[in-house]
């Protein structure tokens, strides 16, 4: 079983006034450090984190390694830029699709269901496989969609980039809708996300559908014999944990206001699997804190060390943890704890 | 019909290199039951090693080619030493993690020593094709099919005739048996490993004078070695053969009869397909794996 329910339980303070404290403090530090660099930073690696927690209900709870989860991120970023730029393309018989540009929170829904209703199919697709072919099958997936949105010009400009996209529109206090252009705006905007995709997958993982989906990673034949319907659950913790990439991307999209088709690059899966692995997969906080980690450590290193270098410390770091620390940080920590406690 | 031939022979000279990434990366699967992420980076390691040995250090072109699938033999017994060997008890998806985390490091390091800008390698053969009736063909690229033919019947002759081979075999098979029967599984698996990544620096080596070297051509080739080992069945050293040149023969004449800017995609989408239909490949292994 893994620790991420049972630290909930002991004492109030451990489940509930310490993660709302954390989440305060976050929200502070527009104000108190006002500085736009570090801003950026943050609401960055905060994006990485929504899709580190999406990605952790599929690694950390059904246990299926995907690695196409850029996939669904890059499929976030197109839906909702795509919607709230319009466009308008040939879909053969001679006839044409056109979509007039949509507001922003309509190009946000559609990153949701464009990405949700790709990981339906790919759960539909990939749960027939296991193991390293349900592996190397999301692999390709995101390959592929990589490729069409490097050749498909007419609709996503290929390499040319889709550029202009507006920046998120929202209510904001004192100032009714308005575009958010600044960078303490995304940030908190980024950061009211984190925490709604943290929720979300906690009640998610709390409830019947996550002892379900517990008992399906530690023994599926077992499961399937007490009545589990594995495909099913597993299908519909593959269109949450989509839907929710998908959200990452469309804030990412609207962030940078340009996406190009290297949004769907490997090593994006990579930096949000090694954010799950380090942190610990199947732990609620467990993303949280390696995508802190990891969304904070190419600054840290920026100055001291060229990028390539900075990913030579990436693949290291991830093998030192994979072969000393394997399930992550979060469980050390809680097991460490007990201990003293004990 | 010219043009078909033309097609079939150009997807005959990429099904050849195709098949030696395919069978380093069945045969890695298949003993050792791992999925090989730094197949890829093996590739573009025995390029790099080519395009130094050849440009940098003016040695012949056919030692240097010898040279650099001797060093990614050399740097394949090093990485099974280091990190496959002491991850043996572990899971196959730890294993993974640790191996896409070493493809970073090689990938990385390469752009870090090589830089970002495309290598040429020279080649002492003549530019000019030959022509044989409405077929024409670069001498360079006769040459890369001729030494890949010759390294997969030199592989299928090591395993079939060697006790080496047999041991191999035996450990695929069933690794416990082949340990009861005196069989060192340790070496096999690290001569296994070493092997594979040595046929995939020699089909760098081979392919590098063909393209251009860069840090991220491996990427596409890796994956391209997972589709052409998932088309033949994961593990199976005929259907890695096969699927080799099924991949070559497909990229060839989709690229050229549908579309050439999807000529990439159209392995990635057999791989799917065939995944969907028929994930036990089109040749599926003797022995159950996985």
């Amino acid at each position: 079983m893994s620790g991420g329910e049972s630290a909930n339980r002991p004492g109030q303070f451990m489940g509930y006034a310490l993660p709302w404290g954390f989440v305060a403090l976050l929200a502070l530090v527009p104000v108190v450090f006002p500085d736009p660099y570090l801003l950026a930073v943050l609401t960055s690696a905060g994006i990485f984190i929504i899709g580190a927690i999406s990605l952790n209900l599929l690694l950390g709870y059904t246990g299926q390694l995907s690695l196409g989860h850029v996939a669904f991120f890059g499929l976030g970023a197109y839906a909702s830029a795509l919607a709230t730029l319009g466009f308008d393309i040939a879909i053969g018989f001679g006839l044409r699709l056109q979509v007039a540009p949509q507001p922003v929170w309509v190009g946000f829904l559609a990153a949701i269901l464009v990405a949700g209703g790709f990981g339906w199919l790919l759960g539909r697709l990939a749960f027939r496989v296991r193991g390293a072919f349900f592996v190397i099958l999301t692999v390709c997936f995101a390959q592929v969609l990589r490729m069409v949105a490097l050749n498909w010009v007419e609709l996503t400009q290929g390499p040319m980039a889709l550029i202009g996209i507006p920046g998120f529109a929202l209510w904001w206090p004192g100032e009714g809708v308005v575009e958010l252009t600044r960078k303490d705006q995304n940030y908190w905007l980024v950061l009211a996300v984190t925490v709604l995709a943290f929720l979300l997958v906690r009640q998610l993982v709390q409830s019947r559908f996550g002892r379900a989906m517990v008992a399906l990673r530690a023994n599926e034949s077992l499961a399937r014999s007490v009545g589990i319907r594995v495909t099913h659950y597993l299908t519909v913790a593959a269109v949450i944990s989509a839907g929710i990439a998908g959200a990452a991307g469309s804030l990412f999209a609207h962030y940078t206001r340009i996406i190009d088709p290297d949004v769907f690059l490997f090593i994006y899966t990579v930096t949000m699997v090694i954010m799950v692995v380090t942190g610990g997969k199947g732990t609620l906080w467990g993303p949280v804190v390696g995508g802190f980690i990891f969304g904070l450590m190419p600054d840290l290193l920026r100055g001291t060390a060229p990028p390539e270098v900075q990913w030579v410390i990436y693949g290291a770091a991830m093998i030192l943890f994979v072969m000393f620390l394997p399930r992550g940080i979060v469980p050390a920590l809680q097991a460490l704890l007990r201990r003293r406690a004990a | 019909m010219d043009q078909t031939l033309q097609h079939l022979v150009n997807g005959t000279v990429l099904g050849g290199t195709y098949a030696l990434l395919g069978i380093g990366l069945t045969l890695v699967f298949g003993i050792m039951r791992v999925v090989n992420f730094t197949h890829g980076e093996l590739y573009t390691f025995g390029a790099y090693m080519a395009y130094a040995l050849v440009a940098l250090l003016q040695l012949d072109f056919i030692l240097s080619l010898v040279l650099a699938t001797v060093l990614g033999i050399g740097l394949g017994a090093a990485i099974e030493l280091l990190l496959l060997r002491p991850m043996r008890r572990a899971d196959i998806d730890s294993v993974m993690l640790v191996m896409i985390g070493a493809a970073l490091v090689l990938q990385n390091a390469e752009m870090w020593a090589w830089g970002g800008v495309a290598k040429l390698i020279p080649n002492p053969f003549p530019g000019e094709p030959l022509v044989l009736g409405p077929v024409s063909v670069l001498p360079l690229r006769l040459f890369v099919l001729a030494v890949a033919a010759a390294l997969l019947l030199g592989f299928w002759l090591l395993l079939d005739r060697t006790r080496f081979g047999v041991a191999m075999r035996a450990t695929f098979q069933d690794p416990e048996t082949a340990a009861l029967m005196g069989v060192r599984i340790g070496w096999v698996n690290t001569a296994t490993f070493a092997l594979g990544s040595g046929l995939a620096a020699a089909a760098g080596a081979l392919l590098g004078p063909v393209f251009i070297v860069s840090p991220t051509m491996g990427d596409l080739v890796g994956l391209k070695a997972f589709a052409i080992v998932i088309l033949g069945g994961l593990g199976s050293l005929p259907g890695a053969t096969i699927g080799g040149f099924a991949l070559g023969y497909v990229e060839e004449f989709a690229g050229g009869f549908v579309s050439t800017e999807y000529r990439d995609a159209f392995g990635f989408l057999l791989i799917i397909l065939v995944l969907a239909l028929r994930p036990q490949g089109l040749v599926p292994a003797k022995e159950r794996i996985g």
